[in-house]
């Protein structure tokens, strides 16, 4: 469900800016505006939905106009024209108290630099929020603490924010953003203050976290990697005006210009694709089918090997056509014949960590979750034409 | 050809006339008002036998300071006890507390005023910028024609003195506050209340405690000035003083407001500093 729809939602800086608005539906470029009116075009005409429970990368270099953008969205910066729907109900039209409400109950913020109140200490500050809602102080405390520990700060409740690590900041600005329970997290280069190791645990705690509490975020970043690690679709940014939305596959396989070309070229792929991306549809079998069974099955579709799985589609191992034609011949059930010890693999396994794993072994690589059950299997081939895909986008040969 | 002299001085004249003429009530109330705080306070501060005082303005010492502080408070104000100017010293704290006080209470409201209003804040900085360099006696007159002579006219010059930096800080401590966090206390929802009682006066507080304290300071320093329109106290000894070419009495009244000086000044810097001891 879409939860929020942007329509050529528009932001110019300066003095009257409203003036600017028709010049920019006639199609005048941000220089002839700055030129001519002394105006300047933050966000032109961003046109774009967010989808309940996605994390929505918005990504560009500085001055861009992602952090304005990101702003306008719950009016922290006066949309100059456009509209920002939440739910069909339009924020840009909001009087003030309609929009106070707005950003109390449906939309949390987290930022750059913290934004941690000083003078609070960590459990204070986590209770903003709730505070100027008026909960009572019982109740917002627990909530607070709540979400403290969803972050990881049990036991820092009475420290003052200057006594935490800068990771540690950012989770009390993440509990802050998630105490009051949102519809919708701004998150404004949430992690660009981090140094690159607690940056990286921090997007994948963000993705954890994402997986329980199943908020939509609108995640700002001017760091390409990050995009492509935590979005479910970004959202490219390039003077105000964004280039190509899509998921991290479709931003770097087909580039909608030279300008998204130019970004995503120097990307390892291998170090953003993941198994999930490259896995296929396994052939499987159930055990009490029957050697027989299986045998005709891999015959049917032409390969030489089926995955094992129970009712659950619990992984039990593979079982090979030599192994299946053995079993007929000597009168024993699949289980007996079944190769338990193959690779797997989880989902977000990236490629890069598992070029040796499929380098080494015969057999298709199983993709399974956490309770093993089996998602797809990655074979040779795929993992190399996935790559290649960079290499030569579609349709752009050289 | 000769431009006629302007008649400032003669507007200003019949300005204070007219005042003094159709505003008198305004002027008795606020009279009543100054007077009765100051009564109120020298009666506090007389109350108790001055060894009493002394004590307990250590006590006060210790608990928002050092040792160090408390041991000057005593030696001090023994000091002024000792001197003969208890009493009078008393006089001159009640005028200056009142003014301060009074200084506070108007003044943090109109620096908040500026920090929220551009236009506000225009319009203040030059009248503070006149306040704070008209030399004080000139308009010590016009608070005698509309107040007679007495306590109350040195009051409300020692607030028309006194008040600038209060206003000033205040209104700097809030636009301190960084647009950051502003910015967050929106995004969650503040009312435009609850973002200055919440989120700018706590950060803007040590702030604008620096500009009380400045404010006490010249309040205290308008003391031997208001003697000159009869307000009683210290003061009135180093006018005397002055005006007999007594070095010594002078000496020593100044002395006693030299100690009071220190530890308010003391006092109200360390009153928001973490505890040290």
């Amino acid at each position: 469900m879409t939860i929020i729809e942007v329509k050529q939602l528009t932001k110019v800086f300066g003095h009257d800016a409203g003036r600017a608005i028709p010049l920019l539906e006639q199609g005048m470029s941000k220089e002839k505006i700055a030129q001519e009116l002394k105006l300047t075009v933050g966000v032109n005409k961003a046109e774009f939905s967010i989808e309940e429970g996605e994390i929505f990368v918005i990504m560009g270099l500085s001055g861009s106009g992602k952090s304005t953008l990101v702003r306008l969205l719950n009016r922290l910066i006066e949309p100059t024209g456009g509209q920002v729907l939440f739910k069909g109900k339009d924020v840009v039209k909001m009087n003030p108290e309609e929009l106070r409400q707005f950003r109390r109950k449906n939309i949390g913020m987290v930022f750059q630099k913290f934004a941690l109140f000083p003078h609070r200490t960590v459990l204070e500050n986590a209770e903003y929020g709730l505070e100027v809602q008026g909960v009572d102080k019982k109740k917002r405390t627990e909530r607070a603490m709540e979400a403290l520990h969803l972050v990881g700060l049990k036991g820092w409740e009475n420290h003052r924010p200057d006594q935490l690590s800068g990771g540690m900041q950012q989770r009390v600005g993440l509990a802050r953003g998630l105490a009051n329970d949102p519809d919708i997290l701004l998150m404004d280069e949430a992690f660009s203050a981090l140094d690159p190791l607690i940056r990286k645990d921090m997007q994948q705690e963000l993705l954890e976290l994402q997986s329980r509490v199943k908020k939509t975020i609108v995640f700002i970043t001017h760091d390409l990697d990050e995009a492509l690690r935590i979005g479910d679709r970004i959202a490219l940014m390039k003077d105000g005006v964004i280039v190509q939305i899509g998921t991290p596959e479709e931003i770097l396989i087909q580039p909608a210009n030279k300008y998204v070309e130019r970004f995503v070229e120097d990307v390892d792929l291998s170090k953003v694709l993941t198994a999930a991306h490259v896995m296929r549809q396994p052939e499987t079998v159930r055990p009490e089918r029957g050697p027989r069974v299986a045998l005709q099955l891999m015959r049917d579709s032409g390969i030489f090997s089926l995955y094992v799985v129970d009712k659950a589609n619990k992984l039990l191992g593979v079982i090979t056509a030599e192994d299946a034609a053995q079993a007929l011949k000597d009168n024993k059930s699949i289980l007996e014949v079944t190769r338990r010890e193959i690779p797997r693999v989880y989902p977000e396994t990236l490629l890069n960590d598992f070029f040796e794993l499929i380098s080494e072994t015969h057999l298709p690589v199983a993709v399974v979750d956490e309770a093993d059950k089996l998602k797809g299997i990655v074979i040779k081939g795929a993992v190399l034409s996935a790559l290649a895909g960079n290499a030569v986008p579609e349709g752009e040969g050289s | 050809m000769d431009i006629p002299k302007l008649p400032l001085g003669k507007a200003l004249e019949w300005l204070e006339n007219w005042l003094t003429t159709y505003c008198g009530p305004l002027f008795d109330f606020i009279a009543t008002i100054i007077g009765g705080m100051v009564s109120a306070i020298e009666g506090a501060l007389t109350f108790l036998p001055a060894l009493v005082l002394i004590v307990l303005i250590a006590a006060l010492s210790y608990w928002i300071g050092k040792w160090r502080m408390a041991l000057f408070a005593v030696i001090g104000l023994l000091l002024i006890d000792n001197l003969g100017l208890w009493g009078p010293s008393m006089q001159s704290l009640a005028l200056v507390l009142t003014a301060s006080i009074l200084a506070v209470v108007i003044g943090v409201p109109i620096g908040i005023l500026c920090a929220q209003r551009n236009a506000v804040r225009n319009t203040v900085t030059p009248i503070l910028d006149f306040m704070q360099t008209m030399p004080a006696f000139v308009y010590l007159l016009p608070a005698v024609s509309f107040f007679s002579l007495g306590v109350v006219p040195g009051v409300i010059a020692s607030i028309i003195f006194a008040i600038p930096p209060t206003i000033r800080l205040t209104n700097l401590g809030i636009r301190q506050v960084s647009e950051e966090l502003v910015e967050a206390a929106d995004a969650f929802g503040s009312t435009p209340t609850q973002k200055l009682v919440k989120l700018q006066l706590p950060i803007a507080l040590p702030t604008i405690m620096a500009g009380v304290n400045q404010t006490i300071m010249l309040s205290l320093s308008m003391v031997v000035i208001s003697s000159m329109i009869g307000a009683q106290g210290v003061g009135a000894y180093v006018y005397r003083a002055v005006s007999q070419a007594k070095t010594g009495d002078g000496f020593e009244a100044g002395i006693a407001i030299v100690i009071i000086a220190i530890l308010l000044d003391r006092l109200t810097q360390n009153a928001l500093k973490p505890k040290q001891r």
